[in-house]
């Protein structure tokens, strides 16, 4: 690790200064599980490391407001397994989040990071996306909210300006009933990434929405909105074509943890599987 | 760059250090304070032999700076022995034939005593699942996962 200099700012103004006097030598540090592997391989080679953990605003937080619960940027991904209002209300996200790592990993690494860091297998993506999160991104010059659909651009890319950071994830509060799931390959069942991930949404009035993860330069999300999918009474055939059309998204490579063709031959298999949990979830719902 | 200084409760004792910005907390742990029983393997935070607790949470020490041990209380496997005798779960692990090369024993112990504080009396699966981020090139796990029972059914 090359030598750099350590902040704790007790503000967010204060690390937004921070932010702005060291630019692109500037590296923020919540659960350090990503950063400090980049330290060391020096991938990262800031001369600033923020450590966000003493801000006041971003204290470890998980809220309801109206129709929101926000989950503050530096929550670990243990305290989002910690918390029964997120059991009850987003279980496919627990599912998620419990397979990121080991449970030492779960202790330090926070869900935010899990979506800065951007990649494309990020566990807790698909569940995010699939149950329409929304990203508040500060700087020193105000605050925009941005879809987490929108907020991924490419591997380890984001619309993340220089000077910006994320404060919290908000997801909305459904006042429909739900039924979803959480779906992952992998080689290992521990501290292994996802070979394919998929959650799926299926609401009560008949929408459904799937999201999938290392399928593609980024994590994606695609949406039925015939009602076909979430139809008891429809034929898996009619199933299988919808679900074929909508993986056409899908542009999975080939890397060591599986080829393209086998990619594209387990998604339409996981996906339907993550539907059929899912609605038999809104039928016991 | 300069040192900053830290206050650390390590196994008990509490601390005043200085530490560059780029120490690991493992390396802290190892190279400063000789407490050798954490060890040093894939620097990823894949196989689980740095792991320590972290106000009684465990985490991998290797994936973190010793600055971020500010004001927390760290206890390593030194932590674990009573009156210089290994602890229950430590002798599960030796009575079970747990123990093969060894360099991987502190952590699992280490994983192990985090998954029974939170979980008195897991599963089998539960234990599997517990350790999970914990590497044995020896292959142990089946006597690993029996001395973890062995220590649950024992009320460690």
């Amino acid at each position: 690790m090359q030598p750099f200099a350590y902040a704790r700012p007790a503000t967010l103004a204060d690390a937004f200064a921070l932010l702005d006097e060291h630019g692109p030598d500037a590296c923020l540090l919540a659960g350090g599980t990503d950063v400090v592997v980049g330290l060391r391989n020096r991938t990262l080679r800031p001369e600033m490391v923020i450590d966000l953990k003493q801000v006041a605003e971003l204290q470890p937080a998980i809220s309801e407001e109206g129709s929101w619960l926000t989950i503050t940027a530096t929550t670990a991904l243990a305290g989002i397994d910690e918390d029964q209002r997120i059991h009850a209300r987003f279980p496919a996200l627990i599912e998620a989040a419990a397979t990121v790592g080991s449970a030492q990993i779960r202790n330090r690494a926070t869900l935010t990071g899990n979506i800065c860091h951007a990649s494309p297998a990020a566990d807790t993506a698909p569940a995010l996306l699939a149950y329409g999160a929304r990203v508040n991104v500060a700087s020193a010059r105000g605050t925009r909210r941005v879809d987490l659909d929108e907020f991924f651009v490419g591997p380890g890319k984001t619309v993340l300006q220089r000077g910006e950071l994320v404060t919290a994830i908000d997801l909305p509060i459904a006042a429909e009933r739900r039924g979803a799931a959480f779906a992952r390959i992998t080689r290992r069942r521990g501290v292994d990434l996802a070979t394919i991930s998929i959650c799926c949404v299926v609401e009560s009035a008949g929408r459904t929405v799937l999201a999938y993860g290392a399928v593609g330069p980024r994590p994606f999300m695609v949406a039925d909105e015939s009602g076909l999918l979430a139809d008891p009474a429809a034929r898996d055939g009619a199933k299988d074509e919808v679900l074929r059309q909508l993986l056409t998204k899908a542009s999975p490579i080939s890397d060591v943890r599986g080829s393209r063709e086998y990619r594209e031959a387990m998604l339409l298999v996981m996906s339907r599987r993550a539907l059929r949990a899912s609605l038999e979830r809104l039928r016991a719902a | 760059m300069s040192s900053t200084p830290i206050r650390v409760t390590v196994n008990g004792a509490e601390r005043e250090v200085e530490v560059a910005p780029n120490t690991t907390l493992l390396d802290f742990l190892r190279d400063r304070l000789q407490l050798t029983g954490t060890k040093e393997c894939c620097d990823l935070g894949e196989c689980g032999a740095c792991t320590v607790l972290l106000d009684g949470r465990a985490v991998n020490s290797c994936l973190m700076l010793a600055v971020e041990g500010d004001a927390r209380e760290v206890t390593t496997i030194e932590g674990l022995s009573e009156n210089g005798r290994p602890n229950a779960l430590q002798d599960a692990f030796l009575a079970k034939g747990a123990v093969q090369c060894g360099f991987c024993i502190p952590g699992q112990v280490m994983a192990a005593r985090y998954l029974l504080s939170r979980n008195p009396h897991p599963t089998l699966a539960e234990v599997r699942e517990g350790l999970s981020g914990n590497l044995c090139r020896c292959g142990g796990y089946v006597q690993i996962c029996e001395a973890v029972l062995a220590a649950s059914e024992a009320g460690t």
